[in-house]
């Protein structure tokens, strides 16, 4: 293995730096091929696995005398800092910390390697086919059928093998509308809304470009949406550019729908940051929650600037509009903006959540993760290839699944009983979405991840998850099943910043924690009186 | 009555203050002598107290009818329609009127009646007992004694009559020192903490001008250092900034020059005056009321108006108190310049962050009648409850009843009182239905009879204790600790439950209060019911030795607990009817019954539809 070249030392003694409150911890400094872990230097105490070195997002050496100091800052916002013996050392150390954390290849990445005890490979793979959603689709309604033009990726690499689509559209019309949508993303079901008998459907923008190019096969394929829900339906389309973008587009081959060109279906523009200036408002978020020296209004003038929470606030409110737009217009709904990878995915999941009752149980929300990011396409590899304290230049970085999390975090916040997971799965997934021994979230899509035979090499993020001894820190003790719809209030006095992220690293969170042990306390009591009966000691006659 | 030209106008329109479509519920509208009510289609009731008004508007007349903007001081604003120019003219005096009234005896206390006896209003009014509380804390003890000089209000008139000193300090000395002290308020004990048997004393600012020393006061700070066995030096903080406190010397007044006084470690900590805070929850309200509010604008309009930098201030001077007592063992002396707001809030937020019981319900209303009531924090006119000088009403208390809340925020364990608690007490600061907020200082109080004449707060809070316990209460780490805050920025946030408790929009839609207090409760019922049941097959068996019974007893209870948890589970899932749910505002009824209704509210754990504007309403025209 090629690893053993880039590790220039294996071993370092060092000092681990654990806050103010607790006393540095003593030990041998080791690096393996994916991790950095410390022996503790009582031999009886188990080693310390610190972290994967995937995690690291950058590191800062600072030597002074004949010792150094390497603060890593990881991908999941948490920082660590080791005090290290020998200038050599600590410099190797770094040196090979930094060669092993910035490995491209996939097929040499941990996951690949990870063998946990109790867990089988290809366990829980083929949980979430698009197969199982087609047949709760198919209970209700059969205007919708499996199609599986895309067996081989050839209409569109980004999408999976089998995808929903219109029964009255057959498979050739589908590929021609493959190539009239940017990156071969076609019009397809994302949610069927039984209780109005809408749907949610999701695309690439369609290729209009400078001509005002027009394709019939796409326009049946829309019109055969709102045939399909019910005679004179309507439907909205939800461009996530604003009017501008959208039109400039054109000039770049791509566009909107032209309003004459499809009868029935009005276009709506609510743009979303994405890109660059995401990655940026991210970056400075985490910055400002660094400082832990500033004053109030150094604070609020920060959390303005970054304008994190105003994207948060503009993608609820777009989500919002568009299970609005199902559930009381009763209209259809397609949502895209320019590739369909990663504002329109935003919003096709949070609406579900707000929708469907069923997206908001531990099994459910998987699913939702699983269909409509992971096998959606949501370029993962790339979008999470750095988070917030890389000093890289970005290329195709951006927390667009963060923002996501952050809004389901809001959503849990406003609706404290109504979903079944709790903050700890969010903060689960987003550190796995970074980094992870699990092959869930490698790779951009579905494609790469059938070249790379991650189903077959890898473990299952969701196998990992249901292990029983995570469930306490995953679930939501206070989950009520609600069938209604959750309408969040998208004003910014309802929206907070979510501190058990953005503040990991700065805050201790010793107490909620212990009043969220003790709201699992008084739950698993309840449950305990309730299933409880008299003790046989007490039913014994006394002497 | 003279003030009431219409009793009741029909057709009137309530609008949402946040809604962005002209949505609106029509309804009644009737005036009363203390309450105005709204009655809406669904027979839905909004109770608004004459006294809680802050202020009425009329706007410019529209197509539908006159627009009425009513903002109250509990944070309640309401738009209500009116279709007839005139009887909406009429409204408005009388609403004007009616708000601000002359006379204390014109306020709802001295009218409020709750249906109790004589006997049952005095056995409230002496509920909280301060004479007990200084018991509690240890004094009279060999180094403090409880003083006569202030017995019939002559040395200070906003003072109370009892008052705790160093043992050694003599009347004359007391005398000498309250000629120095702004309004006489000289030196006293606050709170005497016993294991470290170090103090807090409260005063005003000295009249040291520029030169000018008192030597008697100068004997009294003595005297309070030296009954500290524990430390020889004393903190002096003046909670003023530097700049304020050395203006104030110009006028005679000013602060304790080092060098006169021995062993006394000066200090100033900078929280602003009250029309500094007045004006910054001016605009506070001002930006967080705004229609289709952007995060950007709301972000900066929260840095603008300095809300948080203030609460941050007080909360900063408070831990620096404590620290001095849990730490360092020295005694504290706190004063601003008359010694009745920011004293109050600096005092008393550090004996909360010191001792446990101020944590408990009962404990933090001794704590309120303690540093707040007794000692002369001029509540009738920082509330603004008479037609007074508006330069007077400032939002000193609220912003204690805000830090209280940032410190539940940060210890969600350490409080046996909820959030819903603070919310009331601050209801009832400006609805003057109790006597306990009336008046500015206990001369006034006893002045007014207002044991005689009005009842007391507490007891009905205790009645309905219930509603405001926190059920996380109780782990021993936090119950016991002296609190330590981290004061960092982040950790200060928008109280939306107290500036939106009314926008029903912005709140959450399910409260986990409840549902864990309910829980909670269930198992303590069900534990007592296995412990019955257990003694009573007990019984049984000693009686007849027959164990069929026994078994019969046991399946006949079994049902029981399902039963339980379905009526649990039911209450949280019923459903309300899809229009219902715009019933945004709701308010205090006449009665005490105001509790009930608040909490409910809070305890609707409704998974509703509610119907709110995306932009649908624009997009489909």
């Amino acid at each position: 293995m090629e690893f053993a070249e880039l590790i220039r030392t294996g071993q370092a003694q060092a000092e681990l730096l654990r806050g103010p409150e607790e006393p540095p911890l003593r030990g041998t400094l080791c690096i393996t091929g994916h991790h950095l872990l410390l022996s503790p230097e009582p031999q009886a105490t188990p080693d310390l696995w610190l972290l994967l070195l995937r995690n690291v997002d950058s590191i800062e050496k600072r030597v002074a005398g004949d010792s150094g100091t390497i603060t890593l800052r990881c991908k999941d916002l948490r920082v660590l800092q080791l005090d290290i013996d020998g200038v050599e050392a600590t410099l190797d150390i770094a040196r090979s910390i930094e060669a092993l954390s910035s490995l491209e290849s996939v097929i040499t990445s941990f996951p690949f390697f990870y063998r946990p005890k109790g867990l089988r490979l290809g366990d829980a793979w083929h949980f979430h086919p698009p197969e199982c959603y087609y047949k709760r689709v198919a209970r209700e309604t059969n205007a919708w059928r499996l199609s599986e033009a895309n067996e081989d990726f050839s209409l569109c690499p980004s999408y999976p093998r089998a995808v929903i689509v219109p029964r009255a559209v057959d498979d050739s019309a589908l590929a021609r509308s493959a190539r009239f949508r940017q990156g071969g993303r076609f019009p397809v079901l994302s949610y069927y809304h039984a209780p109005s008998g809408t749907v949610l459907l999701r695309a690439g923008q369609p290729l209009t470009g400078p001509q005002k190019r027009r394709c019939s096969e796409d326009e049946e394929l829309l019109r055969g949406v709102l045939a399909g829900a019910r005679p004179g339906a309507r439907g909205f389309i939800v461009d996530t550019r604003s009017p501008q973008a959208a039109k400039q587009a054109r000039m770049t081959g791509g566009g909107t729908e032209a309003k004459a060109a499809y009868p029935g279906w009005k276009r709506l523009h609510r743009p979303l940051e994405r890109g660059r200036p995401l990655q940026e408002s991210f970056v400075h978020l985490v910055e400002a929650c660094g400082d832990v020296e500033q004053s109030m209004d150094r604070w609020l003038n920060r959390l303005e600037s970054c304008r994190w929470l105003s994207h948060v606030k503009e993608t609820l409110s777009t989500a919002c509009l568009a299970a609005q737009s199902m559930e009381q217009e009763g209209a259809c709904v397609l949502v895209h903006g320019a590739d369909g990878t990663d504002s329109t995915l935003l919003i096709t999941s949070l609406a579900q959540l707000i929708l469907d009752p069923l997206s908001r149980t531990m099994a459910g929300f998987q699913e939702l993760i699983e269909r409509e990011w992971i096998q959606a396409g949501h370029p993962f590899q790339l979008r999470c290839a750095h988070s917030a304290f890389s000093h890289a230049r970005p290329k195709h970085e951006a927390p667009t699944f963060l923002l996501f999390l952050d809004c389901v975090w809001q959503l849990g916040r406003q609706f404290p009983l109504s979903l079944e997971f709790g903050e700890g799965m969010l903060l689960a997934l987003f550190d796995h979405a970074y980094a992870s021994p699990f092959g869930t979230f490698l790779c951009n899509n579905e494609k790469e991840r059938c070249l790379c035979e991650v189903r077959t090499r890898t473990h299952s993020l969701w196998s990992g998850l249901s292990q029983p001894k995570e469930q306490r820190k995953l679930r939501n003790p206070l989950y009520v099943p609600n069938p209604l719809a959750i309408w969040p209030s998208a004003e910014p006095q309802s929206l907070r910043l979510w501190q058990g992220l953005f503040l990991r690293g700065t805050r201790p969170p010793e107490p909620s924690e212990v009043a969220w042990e003790k709201v699992w306390q008084i739950v698993t009591d309840q449950e305990k009186t309730e299933g409880s009966q008299p003790t046989d000691s007490a039913s014994e006659p006394r002497p | 009555m003279e003030h009431i030209r219409t009793t009741k106008v029909e057709q009137v329109k309530l609008l949402d203050r946040f809604s962005t479509s002209n949505k609106s519920l029509t309804g009644t509208l009737y005036l009363t002598a203390t309450h105005l009510l709204f009655i809406d289609a669904h027979q839905k009731e909004t109770w608004i107290l004459h006294h809680h008004i802050a202020s009425v508007e009329k706007l410019a007349l529209t197509t539908s009818g006159c627009p009425l903007v009513i903002q109250c001081k509990n944070f309640r604003t309401v738009h209500f329609i009116v279709p007839r120019e005139r009887d909406c003219h009429d409204i408005y005096n009388s609403l004007l009127q009616l708000s601000k009234q002359a006379k204390y005896e014109d306020l709802y206390a001295f009218s409020y009646n709750p249906k109790q006896n004589d006997a049952e209003r005095l056995q409230g009014w002496e509920l909280i007992d301060l004479a007990e509380e200084y018991q509690r804390m240890g004094v009279p003890n060999s180094n403090w004694q409880l003083s006569d000089a202030n017995r019939d209000y002559k040395i200070c008139e906003t003072y109370p009559r009892e008052l705790y000193v160093p043992r050694i300090a003599s009347k004359p000395i007391i005398v000498g020192s309250s000629k120095f002290r702004s309004k006489g308020r000289f030196p006293v004990l606050s709170y005497y903490h016993q294991s470290k048997e170090a103090a807090i004393c409260r005063c005003s600012q000295p009249l040291s001008g520029f030169s000018a020393r008192c030597l008697e006061d100068e004997h009294l700070l003595q005297a309070i250092s030296k009954a500290n066995p524990a430390n020889r030096y004393m903190y002096v903080m003046d909670t003023r900034p530097r700049l304020n406190a050395m203006a104030n010397r110009a006028a005679g007044k000013g602060y304790e020059n080092e060098d006169n006084y021995s062993n006394i470690r000066f200090q100033f900590v900078g929280i602003e005056n009250i029309h500094v805070m007045r004006s910054s929850l001016q605009k506070l309200l001002e930006v967080n009321g705004t229609k289709g509010l952007s995060v950007n604008d709301f972000y900066s309009g929260l840095e603008s108006s300095g809300w948080l930098r203030h609460i941050k201030a007080v909360m900063d001077a408070a831990i620096f108190l404590a620290k001095a007592i849990a730490a360092e063992s020295a005694s504290v002396l706190v004063h601003c310049s008359d010694g009745w707001d920011r004293t109050s809030q600096v005092c008393s937020l550090g004996s909360l962050l010191l001792d446990p019981y101020y944590r408990t319900v009962r404990g933090f209303m001794v704590l309120i009648e303690k540093d707040w009531i007794s000692f002369g924090h001029k509540f009738s006119e920082r509330c603004g409850h008479l037609d007074g000088d508006p330069k007077e009403v400032s939002p000193v208390f609220t912003q204690f009843l805000e830090c209280v809340w940032h410190l539940t925020e940060q210890f969600p364990q350490a409080f046996e009182f909820n959030e819903a608690f603070l919310l009331q007490i601050h209801e009832h600061i400006h609805s003057c239905q109790f006597g306990n907020f009336i008046g500015n200082c206990q001369k006034e109080r006893e002045e007014l009879k207002l044991k005689e004449k009005t009842y007391s707060l507490w007891p009905f809070l205790l009645d309905d204790q219930k509603k405001y316990l926190n059920p996380l209460y109780g782990s021993q780490s936090q119950k016991s600790a002296v609190l330590e805050p981290n004061t960092v920025s982040f950790n200060f946030k928008f109280w939306r439950n107290m500036f939106h408790q009314f926008d029903r929009t912005l709140h959450p839609r399910q409260s986990v209060f409840n549902i864990i207090m309910n829980m909670n409760e269930q198992n303590k019922q069900l534990e007592t019911d296995i412990k019955d049941l257990e003694s009573q097959i007990k019984q049984r068996k000693n009686k007849q030795t027959d164990g069929i019974l026994s078994k019969e007893l046991l399946n006949s209870v079994r049902p029981e607990s399902p039963a339980l948890k379905a009526t649990l589970s039911l209450k949280e899932q019923t459903l309300l009817p899809v229009n219902d749910v715009l019933r945004t505002i709701e308010g205090s009824s006449p009665a005490d019954n105001r509790y009930s209704e608040y909490a409910d509210e809070f305890s609707k754990a409704e998974p509703a539809v509610v119907s709110l504007e995306y932009g649908v309403a624009r997009m489909t025209c």
